[in-house]
């Protein structure tokens, strides 16, 4: 009996093996491990044999069932993965058509960006960033910046003026950032470093003048501040927008808020300041000069902190210095952008060249 | 102001090209503007030349053949022959030659040649040729002096550099040509001549005299102005001092070359031998300066007084001026002679008959001249100067020059003494100029001796107590250095500056920088809809009084009524925007008229309201200082969306741009600041008239309406030329203010699994959404934590005028795992609010 166990084990292996697929494989099964197989037979009728035979042909006959079903198994297995190559081989796309697009970004305006630019270099200077109105009283617009009525100063600027409860030239659109440097100090005490970067207005509009234009105020005061100091703040701040290279040049000025007053400069970035290009060409961009003009500063005026000696800011404790510049100067340099008014166009063929 | 090189060396010579010493004014605080070449591009062989005979030309009627001295270039012939067509060419003039090589302005070139036959050599120059004056009578004829030959610039402003100074309206002594030259001392150092009103030279030829001013006056004439002229000044506060000198057997008749040629040269224009010098006097000195016919002053009598309101005055420019009780004006007795320190009037005009000349120098009230000038739109180069405040001393040196070239110009015969009516002028107290405190303020040690130097060079006296300085102003500068810190400016801005100043960093705020929250979430929300496809435009806070119109907006709504420009550029630009819609709109028709194929478009930006609730915060409007705004500016964002959103592929169609395409937009930004927006239909009539009515709403940040969405209302969609588009307008404040960024607390999430239960309730198709969702979480209790609508269905199976809603409903509780029994309650509430709403369970 045990011999025939063995025979039907090497009769079921090679059936197993020659199975190609898994109904054959199925087959097979039923075949050799199958209610009505042999094998199942013999184990079925143990308990009619001798009792000398039934140890022998129990253990033969189980260890064979066994190792048949392992058999079968691990051969379904792989038949399964070939099964499955197969079909993945006949389902294919066509990889060469295009993929659908992810949704465009769209783009942040380059004044936008020049301006986030710019108060991310301040902040990095321990600079607080502050807004303040654009509809301003003429007090914070002129008067407490040291330009008393009737002061040429005022001419300077062409200022638009509100229709204000019948009253004339009490309420402005803001000629600068400027007021802010009041308003602010009204509101904090000594130390103070802030910027205020925003919209300004004047009267005057040509392809180098915009009667709506964007400005960076910048206020430092405290104890000990001096001219140098804001020289060595305007060139770390230039450098970080233009360059490491870059040097800056301050010009004894004029303005009312300010004393002394100051405009500066930055070394031409496009001809590294010499004013001639590498063939010998003038620089189009500094003109030849090889300094570029970009805005206004000085040491705050001791009228201006007059104005807010309640606040704690009494001249003869505390100096600081302040200065204001152009956001899109600073764009147009940056980008090469030659006309003040592509900004305010907004076409979006100018937009999407801004990443 | 225009500044003839050759002139200002009169009094110092800087021996610098022009455009070095431009350059170094421009350093130490006086723009350049820019450095002009006055006529001829260069000033090579332009020659003095003397003509010798004058014959007429054998074969035309209009030409001479004169023979002329031009001196020997080459060592060879001294004579030449030129042919010229001038009607007052004659022997024995002195006259401009251009020499063959010569270039004439505008660029042509001086050659021999022959003119119907005769050799020409070059050519004899009419003023207008040499660009030194209008000069229609033929060639310009000099004085004689000049030597044959010798250079022509060295007597006429032939080629010479003009430096046009963008002066600081404080610096009204570089208003003047000694002014300037006295600065281009303190820069560079060369020697500064005595000025022209203490034995300076005043012109060629013409010097001054030295001494006290008023005695200088007071000795000439046997006349008496004081007995000729009276006059009264009424306003003291606006006409701190008027004084006039007279003068008798005056000549009245053109300037010479010289005074002539040097007005040119400044842009002015030469009138008469009288008035040029009180164009010259004010050029010279910075002290403007008129002069009446005498004998067209009745009396001698002049008033100074406040105009009446409605009283005109014609004014020496040919216009008719009505003035107002505001403005100041010199009067006779008759009438108005003049516009007090801005223009003198046609009555009393200086003319060829004059003989009498009264001189006036007199000093106005600068801020009321400022508004005089605006209010009559009328700037003269004298009403520039005295709207900046001069000083009252200024009129006695103006005076002083005046006399001399009266003297020497016009043969008058001055009569003795001024009369001089005045108030006190201001004090004049020395500056203490602390020690160490040039130091503190520039942050750059600077040598006592320096400062001294620099300040006495720029003509302050300086008194030296201890370490400190006592510093005496000079009138002409006497508004612009008031205080030790203007001291400080001035020792400065010699003291090379640019060159010596330390760059160093402060000493730090005390505080780290910083962008605010508020900041930080306006960028994060501007990020969110680049993100989406948006591009940010910035568009003009002014807009058109007719665009609340396009938007349907009705008059009463607060809108309508923007902030109004008492002065706009134009009516297109006169109201402050009240929404960005407008912006965002305009923008979006401009790209598509260019031909974009689709639009999405941004801005964040303010609007402009005369009233409100202010805040919270700056976004709000709310911002520091004593004093709150005039009007209300809060931040806003809108966005606009016309064409697809996303293009069509060959998988599928573009998706369309309609409410729910923007609303994605919109929950995306809010859901990136973590805010949940809800959005409710708006109220019939609609509060947003500029909307489609049934496909817009109110957009809601918790309790808070921040804003608005929808399609646009197709009107005004026609109006802006576009076929449809969705957009919307929020106060970011409203939802920075309900986001819980940088301030969340964390809350522990449960192991145990959540049970979904789907339900279909059908309602009236009226009932929005928000309302069958507020219904079920009412009756949810606590155990229910998410509703959602995954399907909206009306038509077969669902009744006439309703709709089907499926939600799935997420229970969930922190401890445990739910049981059917423990939901089954909860479930039937949820259906009882339902009904309550009138829904019914689908099927």
């Amino acid at each position: 009996m045990v011999e025939r166990i063995e025979e039907i084990e090497a009769e079921a292996k090679a059936a197993i093996e020659a199975a190609g697929s898994v109904p054959e494989l199925e087959d097979a099964r039923v075949s050799y491990l199958g209610r009505k197989a042999e094998l199942t037979g013999i184990l079925r009728g143990i308990a009619d044999l001798p009792p000398e035979q039934r140890g022998p042909v129990g253990s033969t006959g189980n260890k064979v069932r066994k190792a048949l079903e392992a058999m079968i198994e691990a051969k379904t297995d792989g038949l399964k993965q070939i099964e499955l190559e197969k079909s993945l081989a006949g389902d294919r796309i066509d990889v060469t058509l295009p993929g659908t697009p992810a949704r465009a970004v769209g783009h942040i305006h380059p004044i936008t960006r020049t301006r986030r630019l710019i108060e991310d270099v301040m902040v990095g200077l321990g600079y607080q960033v502050m807004e303040g109105p654009e509809i301003e009283h003429d007090y914070y617009n002129f008067t407490a910046l040291n330009h008393p009525a009737g002061h040429p100063a005022r001419m300077l600027q062409d200022t638009f003026y509100v229709e204000h409860e019948g009253h004339v030239e009490e309420v402005l659109l803001r000629t600068h950032t400027s007021p802010m440097q009041v308003r602010a100090m009204e509101a904090t005490p000594p130390p103070l470093f802030m910027i205020v970067p925003g919209k300004t207005y004047r009267r005057d509009s040509d392809a180098t003048h915009s009667p709506m234009f964007h400005q960076v105020e910048g206020l430092a005061v405290g104890e000990g501040i001096t001219l140098a100091d804001l020289k060595g703040t305007l060139l770390a701040m230039l450098r970080e927008i233009f360059g490491p290279d870059r040097e800056i040049r301050m010009r004894p000025h004029f303005f009312p808020f300010t004393e002394p007053s100051v405009e500066f400069d930055v070394s031409c970035f496009h001809c590294g300041g010499s004013g001639s290009l590498d063939d010998g060409s003038r620089c189009g961009l500094c003109k030849g000069i090889g300094w570029i003009e970009l805005g206004g500063a000085g040491m705050v005026d001791p009228n201006v902190f007059g104005f807010v000696a309640d606040s704690g800011y009494n001249p003869d404790s505390v100096t600081g210095f302040a200065f204001g510049f152009g956001i899109e100067r600073i764009a147009m340099l940056r980008h090469g952008v030659g006309d003040l008014r592509l900004f305010f166009d907004n076409d979006v063929r100018m937009l999407g060249q801004f990443s | 102001m225009k500044v003839p090189y050759g002139w200002m060396a009169d009094y110092c010579d800087p021996g610098l090209a022009p455009g070095d010493l431009a350059e170094k004014m421009a350093m130490t605080g006086t723009e350049v503007e820019r450095v002009v070449l006055l006529g001829p591009p260069s000033a090579d062989n332009f020659v003095i030349g003397k003509v010798l005979s004058v014959e007429k030309h054998p074969d035309a009627d209009r030409l001479s053949v004169c023979r002329v001295e031009t001196g020997s270039q080459d060592g060879g012939e001294t004579e030449r022959t030129i042919v010229c067509g001038a009607p007052n060419v004659a022997a024995g003039q002195t006259v401009v030659v251009a020499l063959p090589g010569a270039v004439m302005p505008g660029g042509m070139k001086i050659k021999q040649a022959k003119l119907r036959g005769v050799e020409s050599n070059g050519m004899i120059c009419s003023e207008k040729e040499l660009e030194l004056g209008e000069g229609q009578d033929g060639i310009m004829v000099l004085e004689d002096g000049p030597a044959a030959g010798a250079p022509a610039s060295d007597f006429l402003p032939v080629a010479e550099p003009v430096l046009e100074l963008e002066v600081t309206p404080n610096r009204t002594d570089c208003f003047g040509i000694y002014g300037v030259a006295r600065e281009a001392h303190a820069i560079s150092g060369a020697p500064l001549a005595a000025a022209p009103w203490e034995g300076g030279p005043i012109g060629p030829g013409v010097i001054s005299e030295e001494g006290d001013i008023e005695a200088l006056l007071d000795q000439e004439g046997s006349e008496r102005t004081a007995d000729r002229v009276r006059i009264v000044v009424q306003d003291p506060e606006l006409c701190s001092r008027f004084t006039a000198r007279g003068y008798t057997d005056v000549k009245v008749g053109p300037s010479p070359l010289w005074l002539r040629t040097r007005l040119i040269a400044a842009g002015l224009r030469p009138i008469s031998n009288v008035v040029d010098i009180t164009n010259y006097v004010m050029w010279l000195t910075g002290q403007p300066m008129h002069a009446y016919d005498l004998d067209l002053v009745p009396k001698g009598e002049l008033i100074v007084r406040k105009a009446e309101n409605g009283e005109k005055v014609s004014a020496l420019d040919g216009s008719e001026y009505v003035l107002n009780e505001a403005m100041v004006a010199v009067a006779d007795r008759n009438g108005l002679a003049g516009i007090g320190g801005m223009m003198g009037g046609s009555v009393s005009e200086v003319s060829e008959s004059t003989t009498t000349v009264l001189m006036e120098a007199a000093n106005w009230n600068g801020p009321n001249i400022l508004r005089t000038s605006r209010d009559l739109g009328l700037r003269s180069e004298a009403s520039s100067r005295f709207e900046k405040q001069l000083h009252p001393d200024l009129t006695l040196r103006a005076q002083a020059v005046a006399d001399r070239l009266m003297v020497e110009i016009c043969g008058a015969v001055p009569m003795a003494g001024l009369v001089d009516v005045s108030v006190p002028a201001p004090d004049s107290v020395p500056i203490r100029l602390r020690a160490g405190r040039v130091e503190r303020v520039l942050g750059m040690a600077i040598d006592i001796e320096l400062q001294i130097e620099a300040l006495e060079t720029l003509g302050f006296g300086v008194e030296r107590e201890g370490d400190d300085l006592l510093v005496s102003v000079p009138p002409d500068r006497h508004f612009d250095v008031v205080r030790e810190i203007d001291l400080v400016e001035e020792v400065g801005r010699i003291s090379d500056l640019d060159r010596n100043l330390p760059a160093t960093l402060p000493a730090g705020p005390g505080r780290p920088g910083g962008l605010s929250r508020q900041q930080s979430l306006q960028r994060r929300a501007e990020d969110s809809l680049r993100e989406s496809g948006f591009d940010e435009i910035v568009g003009w806070s002014f807009t058109d009084p007719e665009e609340t119109g396009r938007l349907r907006l009705d008059e009463e709504d607060p809108r309508s009524r923007g902030v109004r420009l008492a002065n706009p550029l134009s009516e297109e630009q006169s109201v402050m925007r009240t929404m960005l819609l407008g912006s965002v709109l305009g923008a979006a028709r401009r790209n598509l008229s260019r031909g974009a194929d689709r639009v999405a478009l941004f801005e964040s930006g303010r609007v402009y309201l005369p009233a409100g609730e202010f805040g919270p915060g700056p976004l709000g409007g709310d911002f520091p200082g004593k004093t709150r705004p005039p009007s209300n500016e809060p931040q806003h964002l809108s966005a606009v969306v016309v064409g697809p959103v996303d293009p069509a592929t060959w998988r599928g169609g573009a998706g369309e741009s309609d409410f729910f395409a923007l609303k994605g937009v919109l929950e995306h930004l809010a859901s990136g600041l973590g805010v949940e927006l809800t959005v409710e239909p708006l109220a019939d009539p609609s509060p947003q008239p500029f909307l489609h009515p049934g496909k817009s709403g109110t957009v809601k940040a918790g309790d808070r309406q921040i804003g608005w969405i929808g399609e646009l209302h197709p009107l005004v969609a026609t109006s802006y030329d576009l076929d449809a588009a969705a957009a919307f307008e929020i106060e970011l404040a409203g939802l920075v203010d309900g986001s819980p960024v940088g301030e969340e607390s964390y809350v522990d999430f449960t192991p145990f699994p959540p049970v979904d239960r789907d339900l279909a309730v059908v309602v009236a198709a009226a009932v929005p959404a928000s309302g069958v969702i507020g219904a079920v979480e009412a009756a949810g209790s606590e155990l229910l934590t998410a509703v959602t609508v995954f399907d909206v269905y009306s038509g077969d199976g669902v009744g006439e005028g309703e709709k089907s809603l499926a939600l799935r409903l997420r229970f969930r509780a922190p401890d445990r795992t739910l049981s059917d029994e423990e939901i089954d309650p909860v479930w039937n509430g949820i259906i009882a609010g339902l009904s309550g709403i009138g829904g019914r369970l689908r099927g």
